[in-house]
Parts: structure tokens; C-alpha cells; sequence
């Protein structure tokens, strides 16, 4: 249908000559339909055995449960597991579905199904019910006094107003701990603590670090400290070794390396994630969580992705014995930003 | 004769009624008139579930253990032998190996709680789309609204709490964003935590705030939701003998008793067959909480997936402000809580916004055919789309992994598609109500093409079209279009400048957005007159062979006589 009529004279062609209503009017309730079960004796008494049917259906299902948890135990494989939650899961669908659908089963053939037509009322309450209603408000403060007096009504409103606080108070002190957010820019990482593997804790030698390979880190005084989760979460570090000819050290960090092998957090300094997706070829670090992809080669620069900072670089270098050690702490604060981060 | 039952039944009404009065209460109640419809079911689907919620919830209470102590794990599973674990993770195992039906109720309660978000977001995607949140229920759209979030609050707190490597990563995310929020960001994050992450705290508090907070919530407003249909009484959909004035449909007691009451064993069942048959969230294999672990390929349950996409979407570079030398954290901020923020608040509040543009004070009882509301639809379409990139963008490593696409590239495109496909969406969405009302008076006009070819003594050949009848008519033709409003000048005939112009104006602007395009329904005149066009209704008894019976009410239509929209179904922004 084109529509290249450009009027928009909204009174309707033809509608004002009298014989035509300007709009339809509602012919009312369509016709009621019978179903086959109101005409069809049969029909009738078939739907009712069905519904019976579909109740026996959920007994079964129902007594099908009691044999599967009697019988059937979750075991110690995965393949007794499944079992039992297979056969206890199929005995609660028939035992529960068989209800349902009997019930709906029934209403839908059996019960009167004549539609009905209710009135609706407005919501709003009449005039003289409102205004009874803003009386008796009126009423209730005057018998209070409350308007005449000043200084009752400050004293009520600043007890009712100071009083939450012996809930709160104690909440809000005691909820955070310390509140000392400084930890979030420490980490237990120190000059002399030894790289260790994840999860083993087995402290690493230069020597056994070929070109290529990467390693999950993590200080080797860990389990020294009473929470070594939370301790780790911050200093978990991922290093590895390449040719040092592919390494573009940044001005002032040139001692940070040993050898082509460069540590870094491994905590994404987006939300938090353990950057631990490392590409051997490109030197690329990605987050699983929200591919942020950091340039090991280039100080774990950002090259693609919703981060923003590169990877704090852990200084590190070698002790007496050959092992890999830490030369100090991160100098910044590892993971997210947050608003004190440079304070 | 009464039997034995009746007279215990009349009894023991008698004791209850004079003591509460329950009397009235039964009489108001049990023959209540609700209307029928398969899309009034969505609501019912996720008050069910969360039923199934309370039951399965309080089973998994029993025997799960909300704490982050470390033991040793020696049960039943052979590869889990020994491993550090937190209490928490433990007692899921537990739950999983060793009591019987455990892993069916740990299943059931996952299953049930992405049922009812999805329940949730497409019951209020009806609500939307059929106008059901207009005069008097906007309350009930802000309560229904406040459910959703809610839901999420649940969903979240409750996933977290097995304490495995995905949902500590979860949590992980958390405390990056909440780190992210000016001034009191890391504050906040200490709040939540009791420390720093992880602590050992998280999990009692989690356990606490999904297991009373968030369900007495919930519990308290679905509540309110449902005592408000009460009051309102439901809305029903557009047809014959249904007005504002009335509620059409069958009453409370038997049929709802019977359909509703059977429907939440039929959500049950379907949730049932799911966690027998669907392994969701095989926690043993993810292994206890560690910091340095993380599983590449992860994904949230769904209703979290778009604010993972939000992120990831997110450019880094040059994000990240330091302002007097504290950090402001754009690259997080803005998908993690602006952009939600924008999209949630569009949807919570529509319904008032609608309300400013139209003016109407009416109550409305009524649903509107999502197609009669062109603006209304393409927006809620628009917003939808854009949930969609979003949580589409959220399992783009997948979508690269299986595809063997660049995941860079998927995510540029990803980022053009957030901003291009709402837009998009709206115009094409638009078009398509437009074209549906067209059709719809195309039909009322016409009538319904029967297949029979007439051919008259001239040579002339036509296709008889079959008239609607006065019911499938009313439907086609019984809605009000919506006009831009007509405002006042801005001075008046003294030329003193009028108080309210500027916010007139602003409405005015709107309303000619909402309601530019439109389609008039066909008027009883337009009708008369596309059966005049015809002129062969003497000739059609004669010319062909059907029955008579057939052929009476017949209209000859069809391609030669289509009639024009007689007027106001033309957009023309010229004469307004």
C-alpha cells in the first residue's frame, strides 16, 4: 500500500455525514466455542481417564524417586553419580509434572470454561472519603500538639535520627578490618626472597630457565605468613626467559632482568584476573577474563584490549647459591587501579 | 444430605470465620475473574521458580558449610585427594558425592535460578511491550523493576558461594570494579571483604546475604508485586466484549486454582528433567579457590554475561585519568557501572517518561498490540539489542574459539555493533510495526484473500477476498493512536511570556518523536468506502459457482481495487 496521500486532516473521509460513526463499536463477547468433551459423552469420559492417567503417571514417578534413592548411590565415580541424579531427577519430573499436567489437563477439558465478565472499579477513594481521611490527620495532630511544640518535635526527630548509629557505628568499624587499604600497594615480596614454582613452592634456578619457557611464581617465604591466600593473590608473578636480543628494556630498568628472564604480577591491572595466558612466539601475556594482552617483550606493555596500565615488573636477580631471587618489592602497586593508587 | 466431610468441612469454616472473619475474605476471592493468556504465564513461571528456590535453597542450607577455613579434603572423590580447600568447597563436594539427591537439588537450585531471571526479563519485556505498566501499575513496574535486581543480587551472591576457581575469579572481578568507584572504591572493597581479597570473610557474608537478606527481600516485594494485582486487577489483552471498564476471563476457583496451582508442578517437573538430565556447574571439576589459577574459556551464568561483555568491549588506552594525582579508573567505570546504570535506568523509568510525553491520566486496563505503539516497541527493541551485543560480546573468546575468528577482531566489531545495532534496531523494528498496522488495515478493507479467481463475462479476473468478521474486525481497529501534542504559544494574546513553555516544549519535541509515525485505524466510512470501490457485489451471485452460503458477506478485492489509506496514515512531517 503506498501512501502518497500527504493530508493529515484526521476526521475521518465520510464520517461526518451522518450516517457513518467516526470510529467501530465493540460488538461485544465472540460466541462462546464448545469443546469436544461438552458435546461428546466419550470425549468426556476419555479426558477424565486421562486425567487420571497423568496423576497415576506422577504415583509412579513419586515410587520410581523412593526405588532410585533406595537403590542407587551417588558412589564414588562420576559415572555413579550421574546415575543417581539421573534416576532420582526423572522420578521428581514424573512425580511433579504428572501433577501439573493432570491438574491443567482437567481444567482445561472438564471445567467450565464460559468466560465471565467482572466489573472494574477506579482505584482512586471518593472526595468526601479523602477529605474524612486529611481530617483525621488533621485531628491526630492537633491532638498531639505536636505543631505548637518546637522544641519536643527537634528533640524527637534528632533521638530518632542519632539512634541507628549504635547499629551502625559498630557495623562500619568493625566490618573492613583495619581499613589500612595501604596493602592494596604491598605485596611480601623483599630483597633475597627466592622465585619459587607454583603451587609446588620450589624455589627455581636461572640455570633451569630455558629460552622460550614461562613459569607460574611465587615467593618461597609464602606458607611463612598466617593468610597465604590473601598473600598470594597480590604476589603471584609470571616469568619467563627469552632471547635477550628481543627484550626492549625501559630506561632505569636495564638491571631489572637476569638474562633475558623478566618477572611480572601476574594480576591483571584491569579487574584483578591472573594474566596467566602467555604466547611464546609474539611474547604476548593475555587475560582470559577480558583479554587484556600485555607485551612481556616491551614491558608488558598494553596491546590490546581494557587495560590500560602495563604489568608491574618484579626486579630480579640471582643469589649466591644460583637460585633466582627478588630484588625488592614491586615499586608500584600491583592489580586494579583504585582512586589512592599514586597517593 | 450433607456426609460426614461436609459437616467437618462446615465445621471447621465456622470455627476460622468467627475467629478471622475469613468469611469476606473467600467471598471476594474465590470467584475472581483473571483474564487468559499464554504470555501471563512468564510472571507465574518465576514466582514458581523461585518457589522451587526456597525449597531446593533450604535442602542445600542443611549441609552446606559457609566457611573459609582450609582442610584437607578426604571424601569420596578420588582426584580432589588431600587438596587444600576452604570448608565451603568441601561440603559442596559433599553435597555432590556423598549425600543422596544432593547433586539433584545443587542442580535443581542452579537451574531454577537462571529460569527465573530468564522468567523475570521476558515477563517484563511483556509488560513492556503490551503497555502494562501504564496508569496504575507504574508502582508495580518500579516494584517489579527493584525483583530483577534483586534476582541478580541472588544469583550472584548464591554462585559465589561454592568457593571453586570460577566463582573466585567472579569475585575477583568484583572487587577490581568496586576498587574502580571514586573516593570510596577501596573502602568499599575492605567493607566487602572484611580486608583484602580474599580474606576470610567473604564467604559467612555472602552465605548471609543470599540466604536472608536477599530472599526476605525478595519474598517482601513479590508480595507487594502480587497484592497490587490484586488491586489492580489483571490487564487483559485487546478483543471483543474487553474494555477498561471490565475484566474478562475465568474465575479464580476452580480454573486458576487448577491451572496455575498445576502450572508450579509443571515448573518444578521441567526443572526437575534439567538437573537430571543437564549437568550445570560441576564445581568438582574446577578445583578449591586459587589466586594464581584461572580457566580460560570462563563464562557467568547469562544474566551476568553482559556486564563481562561490557568489559571486555571496553578500550584501555588512554582510560585511565589521574586527576590531583588520584586515579579514576574510566576503563572500568564506564562499562561496569555507566553504561548499566544508562540502559537500567532507560527501563525503570519508561514508563514515567511515557507518561510526561502523552499526558494521559487515564487508567488503562487494556494491553496494547505491540505494533499500535511504534515508538514504544522499537525502544524497548533498541535497549534489548543493546543488552544483547553486550552479552553476546561476553562469550566472544568462545565465539573466536569455535569460529576460528580473530578475537581482536571480534571485538572491534563488537564495539561498532553496541552503538550501530540499537539504532538499527529501532529504525527497522519501527518499520515493521508500521508495516504490520498497514497490513492490518490492508485486512480489515479487503478481508481475508480466499484463493478463488473470478473471471467476469468481461474478461476481467478478480480474487474474491472474504470479509473479517465483526470480531476479527474489532481487534484490527480498536486502538486510540497517539498524536504530538498541540502546546500553547509562548506568550500569550498580551504578549507577556507564559510560565511552563520551555518544559511544554521539551514535551512537544518528545511527542513528536514518539508519535510522528503513525497509522489510523480504518474508520466504519474507509470501510464502506473500499467495498464501494468493488461495484461487482451484484454480479459475484452469478459469476461463479460456489454456494451461496459461501458467498454472502463476500467483498471483491484484491489487486485491482486496493484502496488508499483514506488520510493520517501518511508520516508527513509537512503539515503538522
Amino acid at each position: 500500500m503506498t501512501d502518497h496521500n500527504s493530508s493529515t486532516d484526521l476526521t475521518p473521509r465520510g464520517g461526518g455525514d451522518g450516517r457513518l460513526p467516526a470510529r467501530f463499536t465493540d460488538p461485544g463477547h465472540a460466541p462462546h466455542k464448545l469443546r469436544r468433551a461438552d458435546v461428546d459423552p466419550d470425549a468426556n469420559k476419555r479426558a477424565e481417564r486421562q486425567v487420571v492417567l497423568l496423576f497415576g503417571v506422577s504415583i509412579l514417578g513419586t515410587i520410581g524417586f523412593l526405588v532410585a534413592y533406595a537403590l542407587v548411590r551417588p558412589g564414588e565415580t562420576i559415572g555413579s553419580m550421574r546415575l543417581s541424579n539421573l534416576l532420582l531427577g526423572l522420578g521428581l519430573f514424573l512425580g511433579m509434572f504428572g501433577i501439573g499436567a493432570a491438574a491443567v489437563h482437567w481444567a482445561k477439558t472438564l471445567m467450565n470454561d464460559h468466560e465471565v465478565s467482572q466489573e472494574r472499579h477506579t482505584l482512586i477513594s471518593s472526595p468526601e472519603t479523602r477529605a474524612a481521611a486529611v481530617q483525621d490527620l488533621k485531628d491526630g495532630a492537633a491532638d498531639s500538639s505536636i505543631g505548637r511544640r518546637g522544641v519536643l518535635k527537634g528533640a524527637m526527630v534528632s533521638a530518632l535520627a542519632l539512634a541507628p548509629l549504635s547499629i551502625a557505628v559498630p557495623l562500619i568499624g568493625e566490618v573492613g578490618e583495619d581499613w589500612d587499604i595501604s596493602k592494596f600497594g604491598r605485596t611480601i615480596w623483599a630483597k633475597g626472597v627466592r622465585l619459587a614454582q607454583d603451587p609446588s613452592g620450589r624455589p627455581i634456578r636461572a640455570a633451569e630457565v630455558t629460552i622460550g619457557s614461562a613459569f607460574h611464581v611465587i615467593p618461597d617465604n609464602l606458607e611463612e605468613f598466617e593468610h597465604p591466600l590473601d598473600e598470594k593473590a597480590k604476589a603471584i608473578v609470571l616469568m619467563v626467559r627469552m632471547d635477550p636480543r628481543d627484550l626492549k628494556e625501559a630506561p632505569g630498568r636495564e638491571g631489572w632482568s637476569y638474562e633475558g628472564i623478566v618477572a611480572y604480577s601476574k594480576v591483571c591491572t584491569h579487574v584483578g584476573c591472573p594474566v596467566a595466558l602467555y604466547e611464546q612466539q609474539t611474547h604476548h601475556l593475555l587475560c582470559p577474563c577480558h583479554q587484556s594482552t600485555f607485551d612481556l617483550a616491551d614491558g608488558a606493555k598494553v596491546v590490546f584490549g581494557p587495560a590500560n596500565r602495563p604489568l608491574p615488573q618484579l626486579p630480579i636477580s640471582v643469589d649466591d647459591e644460583g637460585y633466582l631471587v627478588a630484588q625488592s618489592d614491586f615499586l608500584e602497586p600491583v592489580g586494579p587501579s583504585y582512586w589512592e593508587r599514586l597517593k | 444430605m450433607t456426609t460426614t466431610i461436609e459437616r467437618g468441612a462446615a465445621a471447621g469454616a465456622d470455627y476460622l470465620d468467627q475467629r478471622t472473619g475469613i468469611g469476606a475474605a473467600v467471598k471476594s476471592f474465590a470467584r475472581k475473574v483473571f483474564p487468559d493468556h499464554w504470555s501471563f504465564l512468564l510472571g507465574e513461571v518465576a514466582l514458581y521458580s523461585f518457589v522451587v528456590l526456597l525449597i531446593s535453597g533450604v535442602f542445600l542450607t542443611l549441609f552446606f558449610v559457609p566457611s573459609m577455613a582450609e582442610i584437607h579434603y578426604e571424601g569420596p572423590w578420588a582426584a580432589m585427594q588431600g587438596v587444600e580447600m576452604s570448608e565451603a568447597y568441601a561440603s559442596t563436594l559433599r553435597l555432590s558425592f556423598e549425600v543422596r539427591g544432593g547433586l539433584l537439588m545443587r542442580q535443581v537450585h542452579h537451574w531454577a535460578a537462571l529460569i527465573f531471571m530468564a522468567s523475570i526479563v521476558t515477563h517484563m519485556m511483556r509488560v513492556f511491550f503490551t503497555g502494562a505498566f501504564r496508569k496504575p501499575r507504574e508502582l508495580n513496574w518500579l516494584v517489579g523493576f527493584v525483583l530483577m535486581i534483586l534476582g541478580l543480587a541472588a544469583g550472584f551472591s548464591g554462585y559465589s558461594l561454592p568457593d571453586d576457581v570460577l566463582s573466585g575469579n567472579g569475585l575477583r572481578i568484583t572487587d577490581g570494579v568496586v576498587r574502580a568507584i571514586p573516593i570510596i572504591g577501596s573502602y568499599l572493597s575492605y567493607f566487602i571483604f572484611g580486608g583484602e581479597f580474599p580474606g576470610q570473610d567473604l564467604i559467612p557474608r555472602l552465605f548471609t546475604v543470599h540466604v536472608l537478606l536477599v530472599p526476605a527481600l525478595i519474598l517482601a516485594l513479590i508480595v507487594v508485586h502480587l497484592l497490587m494485582v490484586v488491586i489492580h486487577k489483571h490487564t487483559q489483552y485487546p478483543g471483543s466484549g474487553r474494555t477498561d471498564q471490565n475484566v474478562v476471563g475465568f474465575p479464580l476457583f476452580p480454573v486458576y486454582v487448577a491451572k496455575a496451582g498445576g502450572f508450579f508442578f509443571i515448573v518444578f517437573g521441567v526443572i526437575a528433567l534439567m538437573a537430571a538430565t543437564m549437568q550445570i556447574n560441576p564445581v568438582w571439576n574446577y578445583g578449591p579457590f586459587d589466586p594464581s589459577i584461572v580457566s580460560a574459556g570462563a563464562q557467568p551464568d547469562w544474566y551476568m554475561l553482559f556486564l563481562e561483555g561490557s568489559l571486555r568491549l571496553m578500550p584501555g588506552a588512554g582510560t585511565e585519568w589521574v586527576i590531583g594525582g588520584y586515579t579514576l579508573s574510566l576503563n572500568v567505570l564506564i562499562p561496569a557501572v555507566v553504561i548499566p546504570g544508562i540502559l537500567f535506568s532507560l527501563l525503570a523509568l519508561y514508563p514515567f517518561v511515557e507518561a510526561f510525553v502523552t499526558r494521559d491520566t487515564g487508567e488503562h486496563h487494556v494491553l496494547d498490540r505491540p505494533r499500535n505503539r511504534p515508538f514504544r516497541t522499537a525502544f524497548g527493541v533498541a535497549v534489548l539489542t543493546a543488552f544483547f551485543v553486550l552479552l553476546v560480546a561476553g562469550a566472544n573468546d568462545l565465539i573466536a574459539a569455535h569460529f576460528y575468528m580473530s578475537l581482536n577482531d571480534l571485538t572491534r566489531i563488537f564495539r561498532v555493533l553496541f552503538f550501530v545495532a540499537p539504532v538499527v534496531a529501532f529504525i527497522l523494528t519501527k518499520r515493521i510495526c508500521l508495516s504490520l498496522q498497514r497490513k492490518d488495515r490492508e485486512l480489515v478493507l479487503h478481508g481475508h484473500e480466499t484463493g478463488r479467481i473470478v473471471r467476469f463475462a468481461h474478461g476481467e479476473y478478480i480474487e474474491v477476498h472474504r470479509p473479517l468478521d465483526e470480531h476479527e474486525r474489532w481487534l484490527r481497529v480498536a486502538y486510540e493512536p497517539e498524536h504530538p501534542l498541540e502546546i500553547a504559544p509562548p506568550v500569550d494574546s498580551r504578549g507577556v511570556r507564559r510560565k511552563g513553555y520551555r518544559l511544554d516544549k521539551v514535551r512537544q519535541r518528545m511527542s513528536q518523536a514518539f508519535f510522528e509515525d503513525r497509522i489510523e485505524p480504518v474508520t466504519p466510512a474507509e470501510l464502506a468506502a473500499a467495498h464501494s470501490h468493488g461495484a461487482h457485489d451484484e454480479l459475484e451471485g452469478g459469476s461463479h459457482v460456489a454456494s451461496p452460503r459461501e458467498l454472502e458477506g463476500s467483498a471483491p478485492g484484491g489487486g485491482r481495487t486496493i484502496a488508499e489509506p483514506a488520510d493520517g496514515s501518511t508520516p508527513d512531517a509537512r503539515n503538522r
